[in-house]
């Protein structure tokens, strides 16, 4: 197990130098996302006052669509230069390689979200961290499972011609669920008097979903893979 | 190479390609090839475009899966040995399957990191020489010619030592002093025991170098006359007249 970790973290480790050098997925992904808010913020901002649970479907759709960039880029990096077939002879369990990818999605992601939740808090003066350990969880659960199935279809995509188009066609009916229980999740804490019952249910729906996911990606990898 | 903890260490002297087969969709790659490789050998891969080079270095280094037939790695297939088989194949493809971002260093501390190699830094410090890219060693290889990455990519391949050494066009973009030198390290693979197989169109610059020559047309391995003349004279014989064997 020891192994597999190691090997997961040096993939992460080599996409986190690569995009550190490049920046090309972290400044298309946080513009693009910071765009979509500030869109956003002149449609659902009257009179400075917001209409009441915009802020919740803003967050997920701008990390669903900057995530869709950032998947589309990520397995197609490894196909420059014909890397991916350096990584797939390597004696790695291939399961890893997934896991290492998927790291970095989940981490730059990560990174997209807090620029996004700022900027959400401070246009539509929204209250997103009244309760911290509930916001935290909904997000990260969330983004962990759309990543985990944007990762198995980007990588199932990467050697066909037309994966521009087959990513979102594929990638938004299965992470369907994932988004609205987002969405419902955050507008249960964010709203005027906080359900958290409801949150929780959220939640807990969206670690199934991505138990479910996750488990199918690792068990469906290896076979992908293999030509 | 050092084993990967908990895998067991795989070895072999012989591999035999029988009957092999290889369909993309509808069309034929590969038609019943046959062939065998021993260690200490180095074998020439010839043929023209689109015979069928590539796709038999692919499935040697098992990345893809004969479609008919068998490749066997000593007694074992490539579905038997696994990941272990994996650590003793090399395999410079066409592509480099180097990062441009990356430093040369970095290029090879993720393939020694993936590799399992404890003594990464002396084989890293080794390979950086034997590229002749020490001083460039913490330079982006973005900036590097066609034939310096060439050089750190070949390095990459034997920087595990591995048994299989699969080379795809080695020779492109070399100049004439590192296409001597990588003539120098393919005779030491050869002096270390190791099965080299070279696909090239290079004919001129692996004779001499190729212990003997295999040759492919249209997914069929031809006769080459081995009656003697250049490598080039047999080869355009063997184009001309060959006989599917």
């Amino acid at each position: 197990m020891g192994e597999f970790f190691r090997v997961a973290w040096l993939v992460t480790c080599k996409d986190f130098r690569v995009e550190s050098r490049s920046r090309e997925m972290l400044y298309t992904t946080t513009f693009f996302a910071t765009s979509c808010v500030l869109v956003f913020s002149f449609a659902f901002v009257r009179g400075g006052q917001p209409i009441a649970g915009a802020e919740a479907g803003i967050v997920w759709v701008a990390l669903a669509y900057s995530g869709q960039l950032a998947l589309g880029r990520v397995f197609e990096r490894e196909l420059h230069h014909d890397a991916l077939r350096g990584l797939l002879l390597s004696p790695v369990d291939r399961a890893a390689i997934f896991v290492g990818k998927l790291l970095g999605i989940v981490f730059l992601m990560v990174i997209v979200e807090m620029v996004v939740v700022f900027f959400v808090s401070l246009f539509f003066s929204a209250t997103l961290f009244q309760y911290v350990p509930e916001f935290l969880a909904l997000m990260i659960t969330g983004t962990v499972g759309f990543a985990s199935v944007g990762a198995l279809f980007a990588a199932m995509l990467a050697r066909t011609q037309s994966r521009a188009v087959l990513l979102p066609v594929l990638l938004y009916p299965v992470t369907v669920p994932v988004l609205i229980a987002g969405v419902s999740g955050t507008v249960a804490l964010a709203q005027a008097d906080p359900n958290l019952d409801l949150a929780h249910f959220w939640i807990a729906l969206i670690v199934v979903f991505d138990v479910v996911f996750l488990t199918l990606s690792l068990w469906t990898f290896e076979p992908l893979m293999t030509e | 190479m050092q084993p990967k903890p908990g895998s067991v260490p795989f070895d072999f002297d012989q591999l035999t390609v029988s009957d092999v087969s290889r369909f993309y969709g509808r069309r034929r790659a590969l038609s019943h090839v046959s062939m065998a490789l021993r260690a200490g050998e180095i074998v020439g891969l010839l043929g023209p475009n689109g015979a069928g080079k590539s796709t038999l270095l692919s499935l040697l280094a098992t990345l893809l899966v004969p479609s008919a037939g068998c490749v066997r790695y000593g007694d074992r297939t490539a579905r038997e040995a696994g990941a272990a088989l994996r650590a003793q194949v090399g395999f410079l493809s066409h592509e480099l399957q180097l990062y441009p971002e990356l430093t040369a260093r970095e290029n090879l501390e993720f393939s020694a990191g993936l590799y399992g190699l404890v003594d990464a830094s002396r084989r890293i410090g080794n390979a950086l020489e034997q590229a002749k890219l020490t001083n460039r060693a913490d330079e982006p290889i973005l900036s590097f010619s066609r034939g310096m990455r060439q050089r750190l990519a070949l390095e990459r391949v034997l920087l595990h030592t591995p048994r299989l050494v699969l080379l795809d066009e080695p020779f492109t973009g070399l100049d004439e002093s590192s296409s001597r030198s990588l003539t120098d390290r393919l005779h030491e693979l050869r002096d270390r025991c190791q099965l080299v197989l070279l696909a090239t169109h290079d004919l001129d610059t692996v004779d001499g170098v190729v212990d003997r020559a295999v040759m492919l047309r249209e997914g069929h391995v031809m006769q080459l006359d081995d009656s003697g003349g250049s490598l080039r004279e047999r080869y355009r014989e063997g184009l001309s007249r060959g006989r599917r064997i």
